[in-house]
C-alpha cells in the first residue's frame, strides 16, 4: 500500500500527503447502514457471515443513519419506499457514498416492464457511485464492488468538493 | 389527585435491523407496556400478480422464485404442481424423487436462517455465523445443481431444468454426517440456553382456535399444539412414501405456544428432513428429467388451487385459465401474508421488547407478504 | 367428509334461492356460485353447523372477469363497461378434511360484497388486498383500507385489465 511503503526509516516517523492519508482512513473503514430490502440482503448477509467476511474489509453494519458512511442498497426499490430511501441518504453525513446492488436497484430489474409500483433504479432520487450487477450478484461480486468504491475513495481530493 | 397520563406512540418504522426486511410497526405502548400493534405493509409490492398475467406459463417460474426468496424450491414447487394439474400430465419418477430431496435440502437452508435471525434479534450473535457456515454446505450443492446460489428457476413443469451432478449423491451423504452434530451444537449453544428461555418461554402465546380462525400454517401452527402438515393431509408429490414424525409444541419450558415452542418446532423439523433425505438418496431410479416437459403449454379453461407446504407455512397458487398461453390469473396464497395477522393478537400486555421477540418467531419473509 | 354434490344440495335446502349453481365443467374442482349479499350468513352457517365444521378459510381472491363491453376512451385506451367482478373463496375443515369452494360475482360499476370478517378473521387483510387491488367495496369491513399501494394512490385499482399506468408519482418518473 503506498502509504506503508515510505519506511519507518527516522524512527516511527511517516511522511505523507494529507489527501493520501484521509482518503487511506476512509476507505479502511467503511461503516455501513444495515439496510436490507429484499432477496440481494441475503446475499449482503452471506456476505458478513464468515464464510466471505465482510468485516476484514473494515465494513460493520451500522443501525442508524447519522453514524454511517456508505449504504449498500439491496433489493427492489418501491415507489412507497423510495421517499423514505430518500430521507434516509438526507439524514447521513459527509462523505457518503452508495452501492446500487442487483439489478433491481439498478434499473428495476425483472420487474422493469409491468412493475407499476417499482422504481426503475434507484439512480432517480439519489446520486450512486458503484453498481454491482447480477440478480443476485455473488458475495464475490458484492466485495469487487467495495473494492472499485475503495479504489474511488483513494483517488478523491480534499480540494475539490464532493458531492 | 390522579396523574394525567397519554399513551405514546412508536414507529418502528420500514428501516429496522430487526424486522426482516421493510416492514413498518406502528405501537402505541403506556410506558413500556404494548396496548396495540399494527403492521403496515407494501414496501416491497413488486406487482408480481400483473406480471403473471403478462408471461407464457414457464416465463412465470422466475418470477415466483422471488416471492419467498428464502425457499425458492418450494415455491417453484407450488407453482408447477398446480399447472400440472391443469394439464393432467404424469411426471418421471426420477423427478418426483430429485423434486423431494431438492425441497426438504431447501426446508433445512430455511430454517437455518430463521433461527439464526432469531437468536441474532435476541441478541445472540454466535449462532448466526455458526449456521450460516452451514448453510454454505446446502448453498453449494445447490450451485453444483444448477448454477445458482439462491434463486434457481429449476423445477419446470414437467421436469427439471438439469439432472444432479454425478457426486451429488455422494455429497449429499457428506452433508447429512456433517449436520447432525450441527444440531446437538444448536442445543447446547442457544435452544437450552438460560437467557433464551427467560426471553422466549412464555411470550406471545397463541391458542388453537384463535391460530385456525385466523389461518395460521406452518410452525406457527404446530407450535400451538395441533399437528397439521400440507404433506400429511393432502398428499402431493410422493410424500406418502416416506415416513416421518410432525412435530408439536409441548410447553416443554413454558406454556404451550410461545415463541420457544414455535422455535422448537423449527429445530425438530430440520432433523426429520434429514431422515427423509436419507430415505430418498439412495434409491433414485434412472430416466431422464426432460422427457415429460410439454412443447406447447396451453392448459384447457378451468381454475385449481394446489398447495404444498413451505417452510414458513401452507403455499398456496391459484390459477385460473382462459386456454391461452398467458395465464388469466394467478393468487399466491402466502403463508407469511396470513401469520403476520396474528401480530396484533399476540403483542397485547407484552413489553417492547418481546415485540422483537415475536416477529423473530413468526418468521416472515416480506417478499412473499407484498408479492 | 362429504363430497361437492351433497354439499350443493344441503345448501340449497337451507338456503334456497341463495345458491346460485354448481358448476362442474371445471376439471380439477367444482365451484358453487352464491349471492353476493348473503355470503356472510352463508359462512357463518358452514362454521357453526356440525356436519360441515368448516372452521378456515384458505384463500379469497379477486378476479377481474373482463367479460363487459371494451370501448375506446378519448386517450385511445380500452376501457371495459359492464361485465363482472368475482371473489372465489377457498374453504377446508381440519376436522371432518373436506373442500369446498364458493364464488361470488358482482356487477362491475360499484362492486359490493357482503365480507366474512366475523366469520373467519382470515379474510381481514385478504378482503383490504381485493379493495386495493380491484376496488370491490366489502360492506361491514371495519377497516377497509389500501393496504399494498401507498394510501394516497389515485391512479385506480391495478389488477383490473383496463388499468392505465400514472406518469409521475410525487415527483418520480413510473414507466421504464
Amino acid at each position: 500500500m503506498g502509504l506503508l511503503d515510505k519506511e519507518f526509516s527516522d524512527g516511527n516517523i511517516v511522511i505523507a500527503k494529507v489527501d493520501d492519508l484521509m482518503n487511506w482512513a476512509r476507505l479502511s473503514s467503511i461503516w455501513q447502514l444495515g439496510f436490507g430490502l429484499a432477496c440481494c440482503a441475503i446475499e449482503m448477509m452471506a456476505t458478513s457471515a464468515s464464510h466471505y467476511d465482510f468485516d476484514r474489509f473494515g465494513v460493520i453494519p451500522r443501525n442508524t443513519p447519522r453514524q454511517a458512511d456508505a449504504i449498500i442498497i439491496s433489493g427492489t426499490v418501491t415507489l412507497k419506499m423510495a421517499t423514505r430511501i430518500k430521507r434516509l441518504y438526507e439524514q447521513m453525513p459527509d462523505p457518503k457514498y452508495i452501492i446500487s446492488m442487483g439489478s433491481c436497484a439498478n434499473c428495476g430489474g425483472p420487474y422493469w416492464e409491468h412493475g407499476y409500483h417499482v422504481l426503475k433504479g434507484i439512480d432517480r432520487v439519489i446520486p450512486v457511485d458503484v453498481y454491482v450487477p447480477g440478480c443476485p450478484p455473488r458475495p464475490e461480486a458484492l466485495l469487487e464492488g467495495l473494492l472499485k468504491l475503495q479504489e474511488k475513495i483513494r483517488n478523491e481530493s480534499l480540494r475539490k468538493k464532493i458531492a | 389527585m390522579a396523574l394525567k397520563t397519554e399513551t405514546m406512540v412508536l414507529n418502528m418504522g420500514p428501516q429496522h435491523p430487526s424486522t426482516h426486511g421493510v416492514l413498518r410497526l406502528e405501537l402505541e405502548a403506556e410506558g413500556e407496556l404494548i396496548l396495540s400493534v399494527k403492521p403496515h405493509i407494501g414496501y416491497l409490492h413488486r406487482c408480481f400478480e400483473k406480471h403473471a398475467e403478462a408471461m407464457t406459463y414457464p416465463q412465470v417460474i422466475p418470477y415466483t422464485d422471488r416471492l419467498d426468496y428464502l425457499a425458492a424450491m418450494g415455491n417453484n414447487f407450488g407453482y408447477v404442481i398446480a399447472v400440472e394439474k391443469l394439464l393432467g400430465i404424469q411426471i418421471p419418477e426420477r423427478v418426483e424423487y430429485i423434486r423431494v430431496i431438492m425441497a426438504e435440502l431447501q426446508r433445512i437452508a430455511s430454517h437455518l436462517v430463521a433461527i439464526a435471525t432469531n437468536g441474532a434479534d435476541i441478541g445472540a450473535l454466535t449462532p448466526f455465523l455458526y449456521l450460516f457456515r452451514d448453510r454454505e454446505y446446502i448453498l453449494s450443492l445447490f450451485e453444483m445443481t444448477c448454477g445458482a446460489r439462491m434463486l434457481y428457476n429449476y423445477m419446470w413443469i414437467g421436469g427439471l431444468s438439469h439432472d444432479i451432478h454425478p457426486d451429488f449423491v455422494r455429497k449429499t451423504k457428506e452433508f447429512i454426517n456433517h449436520f447432525r452434530p450441527t444440531v446437538v451444537e444448536l442445543n447446547n449453544l442457544l435452544t437450552f440456553n438460560k437467557i433464551f428461555i427467560e426471553r422466549t418461554a412464555g411470550i406471545g402465546i397463541l391458542p388453537i382456535d384463535t391460530a385456525i380462525n385466523f389461518g395460521a400454517t406452518g410452525p406457527v401452527l404446530r407450535g400451538s399444539g395441533l399437528a397439521f402438515d400440507v404433506r400429511r393431509e393432502d398428499p402431493y408429490s410422493i410424500y406418502n412414501r416416506f415416513e416421518f414424525e410432525i412435530p408439536t409444541g409441548k410447553g416443554l419450558v413454558g406454556t404451550v405456544g410461545d415463541c420457544w415452542d414455535r422455535y422448537y418446532v423449527r429445530v425438530l423439523e430440520m432433523e426429520q428432513s434429514v431422515r427423509i433425505i436419507e430415505q430418498a438418496i439412495d434409491n433414485i431410479p434412472e430416466g431422464d428429467v426432460h422427457s415429460a416437459i410439454p412443447k406447447r403449454i396451453k392448459p384447457p379453461k378451468g381454475t385449481v388451487y394446489a398447495r404444498v407446504e413451505n417452510p414458513r407455512g401452507e403455499l398456496g397458487y391459484f390459477i385460473i385459465s382462459d386456454g391461452n398461453l398467458n395465464p388469466f390469473r394467478v393468487k399466491v396464497r402466502a403463508p407469511s401474508f396470513v401469520n403476520l395477522e396474528v401480530m396484533g393478537e399476540l403483542c397485547k400486555g407484552h413489553l417492547v421488547a418481546d415485540v422483537i421477540a415475536i416477529l423473530g418467531s413468526l418468521d416472515i419473509v416480506l417478499g412473499e407478504i407484498d408479492r | 367428509m362429504k363430497n361437492p354434490e351433497e354439499i350443493f344440495e344441503l345448501l340449497k335446502n337451507e338456503f334456497g334461492e341463495a345458491i346460485l349453481s354448481l358448476d362442474k365443467e371445471t376439471p380439477t374442482e367444482p365451484i358453487i356460485s352464491i349471492n353476493s349479499l348473503q355470503i356472510h350468513k352463508i359462512g357463518a352457517f358452514l362454521r357453526d353447523s356440525d356436519e360441515f365444521k368448516v372452521d378456515s378459510l384458505m384463500v379469497l381472491s379477486g378476479v377481474d372477469d373482463a367479460n363487459g363491453t371494451k370501448i375506446k376512451d378519448e386517450d385511445g385506451v380500452d376501457v371495459i363497461n359492464g361485465g363482472t367482478l368475482s371473489v372465489y373463496y377457498h374453504l377446508h375443515s381440519t376436522s371432518l378434511k373436506h373442500k369446498i369452494t364458493l364464488k361470488v360475482s358482482t356487477q362491475r360499476e360499484d362492486p359490493k360484497v357482503e365480507s366474512v370478517y366475523n366469520v373467519w378473521r382470515t379474510s381481514d387483510w385478504h378482503e383490504r388486498e381485493a379493495f386495493d387491488m380491484f376496488g370491490i367495496i366489502f360492506l361491514n369491513h371495519p377497516d377497509l383500507r389500501r393496504i399494498l399501494m401507498p394510501y394516497d394512490w389515485e391512479a385506480g385499482y391495478p389488477l383490473r385489465k383496463d388499468y392505465k399506468n400514472p406518469e409521475f408519482y410525487q415527483g418520480m418518473k413510473v414507466p421504464y
